[in-house]
């Protein structure tokens, strides 16, 4: 199978459902002319022409609202936020508008729109440019929240997200865009809702989304290499839907949890899954879950401090043996 | 867009309310007898409506918020007169007349305002969000301007499709300060887009007067700065908001530019019905409105001077519309309320429709 980043793999999801689908429409600040801001999109414009790869003015709130608008009328726009972080400004379109509009018509109208670009911290942008919003997407019913890990899981979640028919959310990782993985030359789709156990262990089940799961795995080298620990990593991949029964069963077999996560902990993904663990697996626990997450501060900028505020392997790895100690 | 001034502006023909300049305009002119009455009855259909569901209102039986339309009935019912088989309209929260003048029926509406089942979103949207996309109306926006980029969309839809139509935008006065409005201006006039922006202006934003919270010399002359084409309008006169939104929409139709429609109007209740009214304007100014440019007085002068409208037959319309309209009460007090299952339907259309569905994993939690 062809290695391809997971770059290349987002700019193969969206060619490829730019071909199926005439509906599929590309709109964002300077996809189109300018290759994309970190090149997600490059070389679409050329193919595709300015009408399905529309360069935008900087204004989200008015091309969020005009895609949720136009997917009104049959169109499924695909939204670039050039940093997730943007979705302040148009959190009125995405989460009142895109949101609730199914629900307020009573089920007669969908928005099917995918909302993508990168929502992270670790590349020293501040506090404004490093949000993670799957926690507060995934609170209003409604949308659908997407955080792949690696390229494979990129291209064929996007696919899905592009075909469904209700608004996703799809959060992407810069640090994640040169990443590489296998990925099939021949067209697969990942549905939403499907967690992947990244790495089979015993003693232990880690969960975590995103880049949160690949510093996991790493945190499972270092448990194995160095403390004879077998950690099991399960890969979310969707935040909403949720899949339970793979989180659930792990816990089962491991008896132990703990959840990693790159976003703040106070009311984060990690929180929801505690209280499913704690309420579904009771009895399977043999200790108290666990989590690493940011740490409970705005994005600093400080290159080596903020390299300790988000999860790495290393605290990964320490909260894991506080776990089985 | 000016108009040529009538008889009646030179002072030559003394004929009252009857001759609007705008009655001459080819829109009006080849109106036939039965299509005037026609939007005399919507507008009192609209006008009935409301004062039975405020009745409603103050019996307890309608929650939250009820945004009036009273008094600014000849707006929606003009504009939506002379929008096309292909045209859409979007609005705000005070979309009642809207919704009644696309052809809705009030039962629904009503219905929808006991929050019953029967209602047009099945109880779920409420007074500030009416839906109807088989008629081409996609809503009933609570959020102020949060819709007027929506119907850009759907603008930007129509052209991406090639079809024909444009989008009736409608929002308030006190809309034109939000960013995402003039966002959305923006995009409209960059990529030429088939939309009409109509700026319902009736003075206040909630309590706020236009004076209190807009700057510069003009709501719709803010178009300038965007390259949109902007007309102002006498909202109390039906025949001159047909006249100019009809030239509108010819121009976001055929030519690709897209404008702004300021249409001057006043609303006779609060904001809503919980607003005491009694703060930012007076009494006198409120009644000085309903005597001398009441719109439902006004077109019954006009249609009565036209000859086409007789006093019994302005009687018959009004009763009939009373009647409608407790009819209406009557079917929303006798529905049912939706039941504890219906609150997650609606949500997701791939739980709506599990046939099709593809996700897995579980989407409601508890």
């Amino acid at each position: 199978m062809p290695l391809i980043t997971y770059r290349e793999a987002l700019n193969q999801a969206l060619a490829e459902e730019l071909e199926r689908d005439p509906n599929v429409v590309l709109f964002g600040e300077e996809i189109g002319q300018f290759h994309g801001a970190y090149k997600v999109t490059e070389g679409l414009l050329a193919r595709f022409g300015p009408k399905r790869v529309v360069d935008t003015p900087i204004s989200e709130a008015g091309f969020v609202g005009l895609g949720v608008g136009a997917s009104m009328l049959g169109l499924r726009p695909v939204i670039e936020l050039m940093f997730w972080s943007f979705y302040s400004v148009s959190f009125d379109q995405i989460l009142n508008n895109a949101a609730n509009i199914r629900y307020m018509s009573g089920g007669l109208i969908n928005v099917p729109i995918v909302i993508r670009g990168p929502a992270n911290g670790g590349t020293n942008v501040g506090a404004t440019h490093s949000l993670t919003p799957e926690n507060v997407c995934a609170n209003h019913p409604g949308v659908k929240v997407v955080c792949p890990a690696t390229a494979y899981d990129a291209k064929g979640l996007l696919k899905s997200a592009i075909r469904d028919n209700d608004p996703v959310m799809f959060l992407e990782n810069t640090i994640l865009y040169n990443d590489r993985s296998e990925v099939p030359a021949a067209e697969y789709l990942i549905p939403l809702g499907q967690a992947d156990v990244k790495r089979a262990g015993t003693d232990l089940t880690i969960v975590a989304h995103g880049r949160a799961v690949m510093n996991s795995l790493k945190a499972a080298q270092l448990l194995d290499a160095e403390h004879d620990v077998s950690a099991e990593v399960v890969d979310l991949r969707s935040i909403r839907p949720l899949d339970e029964e793979t989180v659930l069963a792990s816990v089962r077999k491991t008896n132990r949890v703990l959840l990693a996560e790159e976003n703040k902990p106070f009311c984060g993904v990690g929180a929801q899954l505690a209280y499913l663990i704690q309420e579904k697996a009771f009895d399977a626990l043999d200790a108290p879950v666990k989590r690493v997450s940011a740490i409970d501060a705005p994005a600093i900028y400080s290159p080596p401090l903020e390299k300790e505020q988000l999860p790495n392997p290393q605290r990964i790895m320490n909260a894991a043996l506080a776990i089985l100690a | 867009m000016t108009q040529k001034p009538s008889a009646i502006a030179e002072g030559t023909d003394p004929a009252p309310a009857a001759a609007s300049p705008a009655s001459r305009a080819p829109v009006n002119a080849r109106l036939t007898k039965a299509e005037r009455v026609e939007l005399f009855r919507t507008m009192m259909r609209i006008r009935r409506f409301e004062e039975r569901a405020l009745r409603a209102y103050q019996q307890g039986r309608i929650g939250g918020f009820l945004h009036l339309y009273i008094g600014q009935e000849a707006v929606a019912v003009g504009c939506c007169s002379v929008m096309q088989k292909d045209d859409h309209v979007i609005t705000a929260y005070r979309d009642h007349g809207h919704a009644i003048a696309v052809g809705m029926s009030v039962n629904e509406l009503m219905a929808e305002l006991y929050g019953k089942a029967t209602g047009c979103s099945k109880g779920k949207g409420g007074s500030m969000h009416f839906f109807d996309p088989s008629r081409k109306f996609w809503g009933g926006h609570g959020i102020v301007g949060g819709q007027v980029p929506l119907g850009t969309g759907i603008a930007f839809a129509l052209k991406y499709r090639d079809l024909k139509g444009a989008c009736l935008t409608f929002l308030g006065d006190g809309a034109v300060n939000q960013g995402a409005v003039h966002e959305a201006y923006n995009l409209a006039a960059l990529w030429r887009l088939p939309v009409v922006f109509i700026i319902e202006n009736n003075g206040y934003s909630m309590g706020t007067s236009q004076r209190r919270s807009s700057a510069g010399a003009g709501l719709a002359k803010r178009a300038e700065g965007y390259g949109l084409a902007w007309d102002v309008c006498n909202g109390h006169d039906l025949y001159e908001v047909r006249e100019k939104t009809d030239k509108m929409l010819q121009l976001a139709r055929d030519q690709q530019q897209p404008g702004i429609l300021e249409i001057i109007t006043y609303r006779y209740r609060g904001h809503s019905v919980a607003d005491p009214d009694s703060t930012y304007r007076t009494k006198e100014e409120i009644e000085n409105y309903r005597r001398t440019k009441d719109p439902l007085t006004l077109i019954h002068d006009t249609l009565t001077a036209e000859g086409v409208l007789t006093a019994e037959l302005a009687k018959e319309i009004d009763a009939a519309a009373r009647a409608e309209a407790d009819r209406a009460a009557q079917f929303a007090e006798e529905s049912p309320f939706p039941a504890p299952e219906d609150i997650c339907r609606d949500v997701y259309w791939e739980e709506d429709n599990p046939e099709h569905k593809q996700s897995h994993g579980r989407i409601f939690f508890d």
